[in-house]
C-alpha cells in the first residue's frame, strides 16, 4: 500500500541578517490514509514549519531548501506553486492555531467560504452556498443560513474555530494540517472539537497532522507521535507505545512534565535549561547540554534509527527500560 | 447608525461654528473691520451705509449674529474689487477647482494605490524600492517646486505641454470643464499631475505600510491555504483590509487638496478659486478671502463628515459597535 | 535623550551613545547628516563666505543683469558660478544668504512649536479630564485643516514680515507636538512610577517635567525631524506665493518666485538653483529623519 504522505530529508531554512535558521533540518516521515499523525515539540522546534512546508506556505525570508514531500505519489517540492495551488484546499487542508486570526475580518463568511469552493470547481454560487451551508452543520453549528450572513468578529472563538475546520472539509480533502487549532480555546470547547474532527477523520478516512505542543491533547488523538527538537524529529512510533515507553530523554522529559491528575503531591519533574536558538545549535546532539545521560559520545550526532518493532529514536544512550520505575523517585 | 449620524454632523456643525468665530474674531477683533470690510477707496456716505447695514456701531455679540445671519443667507459681503457679491465670484471659480481636485483625487488613487501595494508585497525588490524612493521626494518635496520642474521640462524645454491657463472648456452638467476637450486636457494634464503627486507619495506609503502588515495576518495565509489564486487574495483579502485605512487618508487628503490647490492654481495659472485667493490676498480684497475661507472650512467639514460615514460602512468592526453604542 | 534606552536596560552602552551608532550604521543617513551640517554650515557663516552681499546695492551692477551661470562681470572680473538675477546679484550669494532666513524662520519656529506644544500636551495628559478633553478637541480641530490653508489665511490677516511667518508656523505646528507629547505622556501615566512619584508628594511640575517629559523625547524628536522639513518647505511656499518674507530678507522660496517669472523666458537659474538648494536641504533632513524614526522607535527594534 502506498502511503499518502511522505517526508524524506525536508530542509526548510531562513536566510536572516544574522545567519541561517535552519528551523527544519532533514526531517522525514510518512502517513497512510486516514491516519492521525501527532506532531509534537516545543515552540521554535520547527513542527509548524513543517506543516507550512508541506503547502508551500513558509513566508520569506524562509524556503524549503532541500528534500522531498511527496504526496500520493507526486513530489510537491519539485512541483511548485502550480501543482500546489490545486492541492490546497482541495486535497489537503489547514487549521491555524489562532481562530481569532484566521477568517478575514471584513469578509463574511459566506464569502468566505464560496470562494473556496470555486476556487477549485466551476459551481454556481447558489450551489457553492448550499455546500456551505452542508459543511457548518457537519461542524455542528446551528441555523446556519443566519450564521453564513455574519461577519467573523459576531462569532466566539470556538464558533470561529468551527467554521474554520468547515471551510478545510468543503472538498473532502484527503488531509488535514491542523497546526494547534485547540490552543487558542477554552478547555470544554477544546474537548468538543477535539472529538468532533476525531470523529469527522474517521467518517470520512481522511488523514490528519496534528500539530501541537500538548502530549494530553495529542496521545487521545493520535494513531502515531512524532516528537521534534529544534528542527528534527527525534523519536517517532505508535502513540501508545510512545507514551508508555519513551527512548528519548528529551520525550521523557516532556510526559514528566505533564501534571499526573492521579497522584496528587507527586513531585513534577523538569526539563533543565531553554530550548536553543536555531542560529547557536550546539555541535553533536542538539538536546545533549540539557540532557541527564549526555556524555562525550553526544558530540556527534546521532542518526533517527530504529528501535523495536515500528520505532525510531534520534539518540546515543536510549531508555530501554520501561519508565515506571525511573518516574519514582 | 442614525444615533451615530446625528452626533457626528453635530460635531461638524459644531467645527464650521468654531471657524465661523475665529474668522469672525479674526476680522472684526483684531483688525479695524471698517478698514478690513470697507474699500479703502469708498466715498463717506458709502463707508456710513455699510457701517450700518453691518452693524459695526454695535456691540460685539450683535455684530456676530448679524455676520452668522448674513452667512447663512450666503451674504458674505462684497468684493471691493469686482462689486459682485464675494460668494458669487468664488461659487464662478469652484468648478475649475473642483475639476481639479477630483482629476488630481483619481490619479493620484488610481495610480498610488496599486504601486504602493506592489512594493508592500515586493518590498525588497528594485521596483518597489524605486516606488518608495520616489514617493519619499514626492513627499518632501515642496508642491510648488515639483510644478515649476513639470512646467520647465514639459513646457519648456520638451514643448509638449501647455505651462498655465485652462484652454478650452465645455459644457458638462450645466458646469465649464476642460477635461472633455483636447485642448482643455493639455492644459489640466500638468497641474493635475502637480497636485496628485503630494497625495500620490502619501497613500504609497500607506498602502504599502499597510499591505506589509495585512500580508502578516494569519487570514491572508489561511486564503492561500484555501487554494485561492493569488490574485484573489491580493484583490479581494489584502485590498479589502488596505481600504480602510486608505479611504480615511484619502478622505481627509480631498480636504486639503482644495487647500492645496491654492499653490498648484497660482503656478500654472489655473482660474480656480486658490488663485482669486492670492490674487484677492494681493489686492486687499479681503471680503473675497472672508468668503473663501468660509466656503472652504465647509467643504472640508462636510468631506470629513462624508469620510466618516462612508468609513463606517467599510469596516464592519465599526458599523456595529456604532449602531450598538 | 539618556532616558531613551528605558525599555532595553540591559546594555553596557549609555543609551544616547547606541543611538548614534546605529544611526550611523546607515550610510544614506550618513550622507544625509553630512549635507545638513553643510547646509547649516553654509547658511551660518554666508556673510563671511559668500563672494558679494547680494543686499548691498552698492556691490551689484546693472550690467550683469541676467547672466547665465559661469559667466564673469563686466566691471569686476568676477565669475558668477550661478548666474545673476535681474538686477544684476550673484545667485551663489544670495541663495547662501537665503538659505539664512529659511533656516532661521523654521528654526525658531520649530523651537517655539515644541516649547508650546509639549507643555500643552503634558498638560494635558497629566492633568486628563476635561482639560484633557478640551485641549485635544482643539487639537484635532485644528488638524482638520490643512496647515497651509490655516497659515495662509493668517498672514493675509496679519500681512507679511519674517516674525509673523515664524507666528504662522508655531499656530500651525504647535498642535503636532502637542498630540504626540500628550500621547506618549499618557502611557507613562498610567505606569507605576508615576503614582509612586505622587505619593511621595512630589510636586506636579516636578513629576510633570522631571518624569513624564524624558519618556515623550524619542517620538518628540522623530516628529521634528518630520516638521522641520514641512516647515522649511511650508515657509518657502508662503514666500513664493507672495504672503511670507518681505522682499528685503529673501529666502530661498522668494528667491525662486522671483525667478519664476524669467522661467519661461530661458533664464532658468534664476529659479532652479535656490529651488534646489532648498531641495537638497529638505532632502537631507528627511534622511537624518527616516534613520532616527527606525532607531528610536523600540517597536523595530529587535
Amino acid at each position: 500500500m502506498t502511503k499518502l504522505l511522505d517526508v524524506r530529508d525536508l530542509q526548510t531554512h531562513f536566510l536572516t541578517r544574522d545567519g541561517v535558521a535552519k528551523a527544519v533540518d532533514g526531517v522525514s516521515f510518512s502517513l497512510d490514509k486516514g491516519q492521525i499523525l501527532g506532531l509534537v515539540g516545543e515552540s521554535g522546534s520547527g513542527k509548524s514549519v513543517t506543516g507550512f512546508s508541506i503547502l508551500g506556505l513558509v513566508d520569506p525570508p524562509g524556503r524549503v531548501t532541500g528534500g522531498q514531500i511527496v504526496f500520493d505519489g507526486d513530489d510537491l517540492v519539485a512541483g511548485g506553486e502550480p501543482m500546489l495551488r490545486h492541492l490546497r484546499g482541495k486535497r489537503i487542508a489547514m487549521i491555524f492555531q489562532d481562530p481569532m486570526m484566521t477568517l478575514n475580518p471584513v469578509l463574511r463568511i459566506d464569502t468566505q467560504m464560496v470562494e473556496t469552493v470555486r476556487a477549485h470547481e466551476k459551481v454556481s454560487r447558489a450551489e457553492a452556498l448550499r455546500r456551505s451551508r452542508e459543511a457548518l452543520v457537519q461542524v455542528g453549528i446551528s441555523s446556519p443560513d443566519e450564521r453564513l450572513q455574519s461577519y467573523p468578529h459576531q462569532f466566539s472563538g470556538g464558533m470561529r474555530q468551527r467554521v474554520a475546520i468547515a471551510i478545510a472539509l468543503l472538498h473532502k480533502p484527503d488531509l488535514i494540517i491542523a497546526d494547534e487549532p485547540t490552543t487558542a480555546l477554552d478547555v470544554t470547547i477544546q474537548a468538543q472539537i477535539l472529538s468532533e474532527v476525531q470523529e469527522l477523520c474517521v467518517k470520512s478516512g481522511t488523514a490528519l497532522i496534528w500539530i501541537t505542543h500538548d502530549l494530553a491533547v495529542v496521545s487521545s488523538l493520535a494513531d502515531r507521535l512524532a516528537v521534534m527538537y529544534a528542527g528534527r524529529i527525534i523519536e517517532e512510533g505508535p502513540t501508545a507505545e510512545v507514551i508508555a515507553n519513551p527512548r528519548h530523554p528529551y520525550t521523557r522529559g516532556l510526559i514528566d512534565s505533564v501534571p499526573q491528575g492521579k497522584r496528587h503531591g507527586a513531585m513534577l519533574t523538569q526539563i533543565k535549561g531553554m530550548t536553543p536558538s536555531l542560529l547557536n545549535l550546539p555541535q553533536g546532539c542538539k538536546f545533549a547540554p540539557r540532557c541527564p545521560r549526555a556524555d562525550d559520545a553526544c558530540l556527534v550526532e546521532p542518526s533517527l534509527a530504529p528501535a523495536g518493532a515500528d520505532r525510531s529514536v534520534r539518540c546515543v544512550h536510549p531508555h530501554d527500560e520501561p519508565p515506571g520505575k525511573v518516574l519514582a523517585p | 447608525m442614525i444615533v451615530y449620524l446625528v452626533r457626528r454632523v453635530g460635531q461638524s456643525l459644531l467645527a464650521v461654528m468654531a471657524m465661523a468665530i475665529l474668522v469672525f474674531l479674526g476680522v472684526y477683533f483684531i483688525g479695524n473691520p471698517v478698514d478690513v470690510l470697507i474699500n479703502p477707496e469708498a466715498t463717506q456716505a458709502d463707508i456710513i451705509a455699510t457701517t450700518e447695514r453691518l452693524g459695526l456701531d454695535k456691540p460685539l455679540y450683535q455684530q456676530f449674529g448679524i455676520f452668522i445671519w448674513n452667512a447663512l443667507h450666503g451674504d458674505l459681503g462684497t468684493s471691493f474689487v469686482y462689486g459682485r457679491p464675494a460668494l458669487e465670484i468664488i461659487l464662478d471659480r469652484l468648478p475649475a477647482t473642483m475639476e481639479l481636485a477630483l482629476v488630481a483625487l483619481f490619479l493620484s488613487v488610481g495610480i498610488g494605490i496599486p504601486l504602493g501595494v506592489w512594493a508592500g508585497l515586493r518590498p525588497n525588490s528594485i521596483a518597489g524600492r524605486t516606488i518608495m524612493g520616489g514617493s519619499i521626494l514626492g513627499f518632501s518635496l515642496p508642491n510648488f517646486w515639483q510644478g515649476m520642474l513639470l512646467i520647465l521640462v514639459f513646457a519648456v524645454l520638451l514643448g509638449w505641454l501647455p505651462a498655465g491657463g485652462r484652454g478650452e472648456t465645455t459644457e458638462f452638467l450645466g458646469l465649464q470643464v476642460s477635461f472633455l476637450t483636447w485642448d482643455g486636457l493639455t492644459h489640466l494634464i500638468l497641474p493635475a499631475i502637480n497636485l496628485a503627486l503630494f497625495k500620490m507619495s502619501l497613500i504609497i506609503r500607506l498602502a504599502r505600510a499597510n499591505t506589509r502588515e495585512v500580508c502578516l495576518q494569519d487570514y491572508i495565509k489561511f486564503a492561500r491555504a484555501k487554494g485561492l489564486s493569488g490574485r484573489r487574495v491580493v484583490l479581494v483579502h489584502v485590498l479589502k483590509n488596505i481600504m480602510i485605512p486608505v479611504v480615511t487618508i484619502i478622505g481627509l487628503e480631498l480636504g486639503s487638496m482644495v487647500a492645496f490647490a491654492i499653490v498648484t492654481e497660482t503656478v500654472f495659472a489655473w482660474p480656480g478659486m486658490g488663485k482669486l485667493l492670492i490674487d484677492s490676498i494681493n489686492l486687499l480684497d479681503r471680503p473675497v478671502i472672508v468668503a473663501y475661507l468660509m466656503l472652504t472650512v465647509l467643504i472640508i467639514v462636510a468631506i470629513n463628515l462624508l469620510v466618516d460615514v462612508i468609513y463606517s460602512l467599510l469596516d464592519p468592526r465599526i458599523r456595529l459597535s456604532e449602531m450598538k453604542a | 535623550m539618556t532616558q531613551v534606552g528605558i525599555s532595553t536596560p540591559v546594555r553596557i552602552d549609555s543609551p544616547s551613545r547606541r543611538i548614534a551608532k546605529e544611526f550611523l550604521e546607515d550610510p544614506v543617513a550618513v550622507i544625509g547628516l553630512s549635507l545638513f551640517v553643510l547646509v547649516a554650515l553654509i547658511a551660518l557663516a554666508a556673510p563671511w563666505i559668500a563672494p558679494q552681499n547680494p543686499y548691498d546695492l552698492a556691490q551689484l551692477n546693472i550690467m550683469d543683469s541676467a547672466l547665465p551661470p559661469g559667466e564673469t562681470s563686466f566691471g569686476t572680473n568676477m565669475t558668477y558660478w550661478l548666474g545673476t538675477d535681474q538686477q544684476g546679484r550673484d545667485m551663489l550669494s544670495a541663495i547662501m544668504y537665503g538659505l539664512r532666513i529659511s533656516l532661521m524662520v523654521a528654526l525658531i519656529s520649530l523651537a517655539l512649536a515644541i516649547t508650546i506644544g509639549t507643555v500643552v500636551g503634558v498638560t494635558a495628559a497629566y492633568f486628563g479630564g476635561r482639560l484633557d478633553s478640551f485641549i485635544m478637541r482643539v487639537v484635532d480641530l485644528q488638524l482638520s485643516f490643512p496647515a497651509i490653508l490655516i497659515a495662509l489665511i493668517l498672514l493675509a490677516l496679519l500681512g507679511r514680515g519674517v516674525d509673523k511667518v515664524i507666528l504662522a508656523l508655531v499656530i500651525v505646528q504647535w498642535a503636532y507636538y502637542a498630540r504626540t507629547v500628550r500621547s506618549s505622556a499618557i502611557v507613562e501615566t498610567r505606569k507605576d512610577y508615576i503614582d509612586a512619584a505622587r505619593c511621595l508628594a512630589l510636586s506636579n511640575r516636578r513629576i510633570m517635567f522631571r518624569h513624564l517629559l524624558p519618556n515623550c523625547v524619542p517620538p518628540l524628536i522623530v516628529v521634528a525631524t518630520v516638521q522641520i522639513a514641512q516647515a522649511i518647505a511650508l515657509e518657502a511656499t508662503l514666500s513664493f506665493l507672495g504672503v511670507g518674507v518681505p522682499i528685503t530678507e529673501p529666502s530661498l522660496g522668494l528667491l525662486i518666485a522671483n525667478g519664476y517669472d524669467y522661467l519661461l523666458s530661458g533664464s532658468y537659474w534664476i529659479s532652479l538653483f535656490p529651488g534646489i538648494a532648498l531641495v537638497v536641504t529638505i532632502i537631507a533632513i528627511n534622511l537624518v529623519g527616516d534613520r532616527l524614526r527606525d532607531v528610536l522607535n523600540p517597536r523595530l527594534q529587535k
